[in-house]
């Protein structure tokens, strides 16, 4: 059984992102970049399910810049085999990464594909999906449990108000939420190791992959800072107040 | 539980200007000599530069030393120094003052120390240093002689409450023939060594002083790359040491912070508070309008100099960079003496891992520096800082009688005290009023802790340890109205009542990893132990 799992490089999540004065994008220029926490669950997930001898080989992906190579380390170091670097230019859009992953999936055959539900960067939670259609494979998005068989995988979702609780034919598609798992600590003799695993690099061209954007960002923008509240004196004052001030009632 | 280990013939502590310029000088001689060698160097920031904080303009010296090529090899040196200025404020006005020579600033240039960093860590990685960024050493270990063979770090995934969690990992030995602590000013692992090998004997004690930075972006109009300004005075007392500094870098960013000596004797002052008031100044504040906060953080220095300099080796290790304390303080300049310093130990380290006889303890190293540049220029500014005890006037004063007659050539030399005795009861003092954040050019401390970017896994020992857990109350609170609740740049000490008697609350998680509690507790009963790995601050540009 093989497993490909996705890792994107982003800005850290302790880092407070501020956009540029241009407004054309965040600024990340020196900002500490790591794996995006939901993609670090996915292989988390993928190297338990190797433990458990129910995985063979667990093959880590990333698309964009040169220097995902370090997430794909990483990746690495937390236990997958080997690593595939897709190499584009700045941020791709999930359009474009999902069909880079398709042609992938074409290549390697895996039996499961584990993605990040979403990258906390964009927030799109847009690439599995895609990715699955494009496949035609069935998906199970936002997965806090996975178990796998030999032909069907059960996964159980978190949807609003509830669990629920699916069986996908293999292969398949499956987003790992919050739930799922806490990863591991890195060992430092296995991030040693994992300089010497192998790490191949490809270009879009290598996969007959043609990226075209589809997007336009018009201008990023801190959001609106939140004004002082008022103090009201009694439920008369406020019901007032949110008919005439606020008009919402 | 066993732990891992691992071997080298060199392990670093810190990865910075000090620590990364002896990897660096380590490799460059093994090349020369055609000999392997293993380097590794352990960093408990995120990456390397995620703890580093710094002003910073930096003299090129030792830079053009190690790598002469640096320009052509990409290092982020982009704005030579244009002008100096040196400025006198009251609360009021400001006066030019001539900027004393050791302040000149020409073929120096502005720069952020943590992109420093990172590009010298890629110069190092090219070479084979092998570096470890996330793993911070919290233990030295001994052989039963009694000689240093390495550090471990720290354990991850243990529980507050000090038992191993569901996502324990047991640290690693990494053993080395000399192991180089180059942790930075109040390295918590020399805290350690000084004790156990007494090398602070006959040294004088280190005197310290913190410095709270700000990055900002500017309006074009205003940004001038390669100004340098200084000032002193306003808002301090005469009684204070300390003043700003404002370094305009590249891309509209200026980098604008306060040092305050900590031998400060008001417990109600706050250095947080005085940087933030210090902003507000007429000849100040113009500058920083319409712009924006991007960045924030603090970190302690070493300002003793030569006399305060400890006995530097010992079986299996060395000191180098400001843990021993090379800031040369008349210039507050340490990148280039803290480089200098671990290319001077990485000679000396080399030629001893060659000998023929083992070698357990580096003494060329201490020789080698007192014939280098390093020593020479201390010993000419040794007497500065410590004339600043008879006050501002007192210090300029002596300052400029030492430097322009005496050339730094006195027969005599001054010395420093503790800098946490210097602190006085509060009953001597009313508690100072200090103006509100506007929040456009000064503000509170959480929403400046928040730009740091700091962050502790919640769940783990706190790093702040107390000797006795009663002295906060006892003794901080009842004499000194808890002074460690103004010091603190990240509000991480808080005491409160909640109805019952008070009792000190540590919000560990924002510690930024400056070091000041450590210093400046009155009854030293705060020792700074390293978090989990990965924790503190993570700066960017800083
Ligand atoms: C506000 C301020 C302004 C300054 N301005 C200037 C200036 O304009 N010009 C100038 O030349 N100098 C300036 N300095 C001084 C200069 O920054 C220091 O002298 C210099 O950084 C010292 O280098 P270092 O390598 O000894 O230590 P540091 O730069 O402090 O580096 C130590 C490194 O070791 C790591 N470390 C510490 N303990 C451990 C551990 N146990 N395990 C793992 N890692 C550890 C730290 O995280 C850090 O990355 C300034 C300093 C401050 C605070
Ligand atoms: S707790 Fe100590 S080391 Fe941490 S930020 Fe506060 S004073 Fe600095």
């Amino acid at each position: 059984m093989k497993i490909l799992v996705t890792v994107k490089r982003v800005a850290d999540y302790n880092v407070k992102v501020y956009p540029k004065a241009d407004g054309s994008d965040v600024e990340i220029a020196n900002v500490k970049m790591s794996m995006n926490p939901f993609d670090e669950i996915a292989v988390e997930e993928a190297v338990r399910l190797k433990e458990s001898g129910n995985a063979t080989e667990i093959i880590a992906a990333s698309i964009g810049v040169s220097q995902c190579q370090e997430v794909l380390r990483t990746a690495l170091a937390m236990g997958a085999d080997r690593a595939i670097l897709v190499e584009t230019g700045a941020a791709p859009e999930p359009l474009a990464v999902a069909k880079l992953l398709k042609a992938l999936v074409e290549r390697e055959q895996p039996d499961l594909v584990i993605l990040g539900k979403q990258a906390i960067d964009g927030d799109c939670n847009q690439t599995g999906q895609m990715l699955a259609a494009l496949l035609g494979w069935g998906q199970g998005a936002f997965a806090s449990k996975l178990t796998l068989g030999e032909q069907e995988t059960e996964v159980t979702r978190e949807i609003d108000g509830g669990l629920e609780t699916l069986i996908l034919k293999l292969p398949a598609v499956v987003t790992a939420d919050l739930r799922l798992n806490e990863p591991r600590y890195v060992k430092l003799p296995n991030i040693i190791k994992a300089k010497k695993k192998l790490l191949t690099t490809l270009s879009p061209g290598d996969l007959d992959t043609v990226l075209a954007a589809q997007l336009t960002t018009l201008k990023v923008a801190e959001p609106p800072k939140r004004e002082a509240g008022i103090k009201v004196a009694d439920a008369a004052e406020l019901v007032a107040k949110l008919r005439n001030d606020v008009k919402v009632i | 539980m066993q732990r891992d280990s691992m071997t080298y013939d060199v392990v670093i502590v810190g990865a910075g200007p000090s620590g990364l310029a002896a990897s660096i000088r380590l490799m460059q001689l093994a090349q020369e000599h055609q000999r392997e060698l293993s380097v590794c160097v352990l960093e408990k920031g995120s990456e390397v530069g995620a703890h580093i904080l710094s002003g910073a303009v930096m003299e090129p010296r030792a830079l053009n030393e190690l790598i002469p090529g640096w320009k052509a090899q990409g290092a982020p040196l982009h704005t030579p120094v244009q002008h100096d200025q040196f400025l006198f404020l009251t609360s009021q006005s400001s006066y030019r003052l001539p900027t004393p020579p050791q302040m000149h600033n020409d073929g120096n240039y502005v720069v952020s120390l943590g992109n420093f960093c990172r590009w010298l860590a890629q110069q190092a990685e090219a070479l084979g240093v092998e570096i470890y960024p996330g793993f911070a050493a919290a233990e030295v270990l001994y052989d039963e002689a009694g000689t240093v063979t390495g550090v471990a770090t720290g354990d991850m995934g243990v529980g507050r409450d000090g038992q191993p969690t569901t996502n324990y990992q047991p640290g690693m030995e990494l053993h080395a023939r000399y192991t180089l602590f180059a942790e930075g000013c109040r390295g918590s692992l020399t805290k350690t060594l000084f004790q156990r090998f007494g090398l602070r004997e006959g040294a004088d004690p280190q005197a310290y002083g913190i410095g709270i930075k700000e990055l900002w972006e500017i309006e074009p109009e205003k940004h001038q790359p390669g100004l340098v300004v200084h000032t002193i005075g306003w808002p301090l007392d005469r009684h204070t040491y300390g003043g700003s500094f404002l370094y305009h870098l590249e891309n509209r960013q200026v980098a604008v912070g306060f040092v305050i000596g900590l031998d400060y004797q008001n417990p109600y002052l706050s250095p947080f508070e005085e940087f933030q008031r210090f902003k507000t100044h007429p000849a100040i504040r113009p500058a920083f309008e319409g712009g924006r906060r991007i960045a924030y953080g603090a970190r302690t220095l070493s300002e003793g100099g030569l006399q305060s300099i400890p006995k530097l080796t010992f079986p299996g290790g060395l000191l180098i960079g400001d843990t021993a304390g090379f800031l040369n303080v008349s210039k507050i300049k340490g990148i280039h003496t803290a480089m200098k310093s671990g290319m001077v130990a990485a000679e000396s380290v080399f030629d001893a891992l060659g000998a023929a006889e083992p070698v357990l303890e580096v003494n060329a190293y201490p020789g080698q520096l007192k014939q280098s540049w390093l020593w020479d220029e201390l010993s000419q500014v040794r007497n500065i800082r410590p004339s600043f005890r008879w006050g501002l006037f007192g210090g300029i004063l002596y300052s400029a009688l030492d430097t322009y007659l005496l050339r730094g050539r006195a027969p005599w030399t001054l010395h420093h005290h503790e800098d946490h005795k210097a602190l006085k009861p509060a009953r001597a003092y009313t508690p100072i009023e200090y103006p509100k954040p506007d929040g456009k050019i000064s503000f509170d401390k959480l929403s400046s802790v928040f730009i740091s970017n700091t962050n502790h896994e919640e769940n783990q020992p706190c790093h702040l340890t107390l000797r006795d857990p009663d002295v906060p109350v006892t003794v901080n609170l009842a004499e000194y109205a808890g002074p460690e609740q103004r010091y603190c740049p990240a509000g991480v000490y808080e005491f409160v009542e909640e109805g019952g008697p008070s009792r000190l609350q540590i919000n560990a998680q924002n510690c930024v990893h400056c070091k000041t509690c450590d210093i400046k507790d009155p009854a030293q009963n705060i020792d700074w132990i390293v978090p989990e790995g990965g924790g503190g601050p993570n700066y960017p540009n800083m």
